[in-house]
């Protein structure tokens, strides 16, 4: 560990982001995934949040890991998740009241996000606190990408708007254009998650299964 | 010390849930009172945004806000003012949720008096139940007492892209010259789909996709407009008889 950006660290930074990443490639954080990508500006903000809150998380976790009691690691986790959950919320709620307002139950279902237990058990409990910064930051950023990516097409086609702003014109809806409602309920987060891992699998090879 | 013994177990869960606990509450308590403010802002800016006032920027919303609602008061099931403070009025409309859990004749029912630039409106909040948690708004009535002149709503939790576009205008444009009396009887706004427009009653259209909210709508004004039936009688016959 004598160079902060040695190649190990970069790995650990950059692997999250394509080849373990949480979403496409370990499925974990579907659930939010489906609930919060109907509209590009949430599912943003829930990437910002949940990159946040699991590198602190894991830094944390980290620093604490020779002194947890291997029993109750897990709760530990939890609770340390869980905090750190409730003081963002209610910073936000005394310094950034809109936000916390346009975020509602979303900050709430970050505590169940399983990419954060994942993280914690498989590499914060082993790891020293600046890999698993990076190991945070990472994945945080790896789920955020398909958060984005799935938004972006579930907006564009749901509603005819990206943040927001129209941007399917109006002449489109008067020769008979229709926004696609399917797209703003959840079934179709998980379609789109899956055409995101049937190209991202088509482009490495090494991830697909034998048969 | 053996980190695998009981003991050593059950003190780290100890000092764990006490260190957490007490970080918590501290971070409660400091922030309280700019959360409470935050809170009492908004739902300030919500009242006045049934009157179609929007704070400009800059102005502190306590401000806006006494510059416009000149009076509010509490009135009771058969429209006399029972509290003309203010501050309880206010009071009253932040805990809707309790209110409206208590039987008609005993709520407490706020009205803030609201100056416009076309006149002096009435405004009113109401409160129900959407699809996933609580949904609330306030209407503003002309000072006859049964034409809508705007209203506003908000939710805590329905989804985006449905339920959600309650809070939109698109929606709550469509309530404003609405009437609330039909023939002297009190009948509150319809919200129905596309189609399905009642003939000779008030409607407005619903949410598409969204039903559930949709109809959680007109159920709250129904539940929570009948208590100011009286009240709005009686603004209603003393602008007809000026």
């Amino acid at each position: 560990m004598s160079n902060i950006f040695s190649k190990a660290n970069c790995l650990t930074f950059l692997n999250p982001l394509s080849k373990e990443n949480p979403v496409i490639v370990q499925i974990l954080g579907i659930c939010s995934a489906l609930a919060v990508t109907a509209k590009l500006a949430p599912a943003c903000v829930m990437a910002i949040s949940v990159t946040c809150v699991l590198a602190l998380a894991n830094v944390i976790i980290s620093l604490m890991r020779k002194s947890i009691p291997s029993s109750i690691r897990i709760i530990v986790q939890l609770v340390v998740v869980a905090a750190l959950v409730v003081i963002v919320e209610q910073v936000l709620k005394a310094y950034a009241y809109d936000v916390s307002k346009q975020l509602s139950v979303f900050i709430g279902l970050i505590i169940t996000n399983c990419i954060l237990m994942g993280r914690l058990e498989a590499f914060a409990l082993n790891n020293r606190p600046w890999p698993s910064f990076l190991d945070g930051v990472g994945n945080g950023l790896g789920y955020g990408i398909i958060l984005v990516i799935v938004a972006f097409f579930r907006e564009l086609l749901g509603s005819g708007t990206l943040f927001g702003f129209q941007v399917v014109p109006q002449c489109w809806y008067d020769a008979g254009y229709m926004n696609n409602g399917l797209m703003i309920l959840p079934p179709m987060a998980l379609i789109t998650v899956g055409c995101i891992i049937w190209v991202h699998r088509s482009f490495n090879k090494d991830l697909q299964e034998k048969q | 010390m053996n980190k695998q013994s009981n003991s050593y177990t059950i003190l780290y869960a100890v000092g764990l849930v006490l260190v957490v606990g007490l970080a918590l509450s501290a971070v409660y308590q400091t922030l309280r009172p700019a959360q409470q403010e935050n809170i009492d802002d908004d739902t300030r800016s919500q009242i006045l945004k049934a009157a179609l006032l929007t704070a400009p920027e800059g102005v502190p919303m306590s401000d806006f806000f006494a510059e416009h609602v000149k009076k509010s008061y509490i009135v009771n099931y058969n429209g006399a003012i029972v509290d003309k403070n203010a501050d309880a009025a206010f009071d009253a409309t932040l805990h809707m949720s309790q209110e409206s859990k208590k039987p008609e004749n005993e709520r407490k029912l706020p009205v803030f008096e609201c100056s416009t630039e076309k006149g002096l409106k009435y405004i009113l909040p109401v409160y129900g139940q959407g699809l996933w948690g609580p949904i609330w708004g306030y209407v503003a009535f002309d000072a006859d007492g049964e034409t809508i002149y705007g209203a506003y709503f908000a939710h805590q939790g329905e989804t985006p892209g449905l339920g959600a576009e309650i809070e939109k205008p698109q929606f709550s444009d469509q309530f404003r010259n609405k009437k609330i009396f039909n023939n002297n009887t009190f009948e509150p706004i319809m919200v129905v789909k596309v189609g399905k427009e009642p003939t000779g009653k008030e409607w407005v259209h619903s949410v598409s996709g969204a039903t559930i909210t949709s109809s959680g709508v007109q159920t709250m004004l129904d539940k929570s407009l009948r208590p100011y039936e009286k009240f709005l009688e009686n603004l209603h016959s003393s602008s007809a008889a000026k």
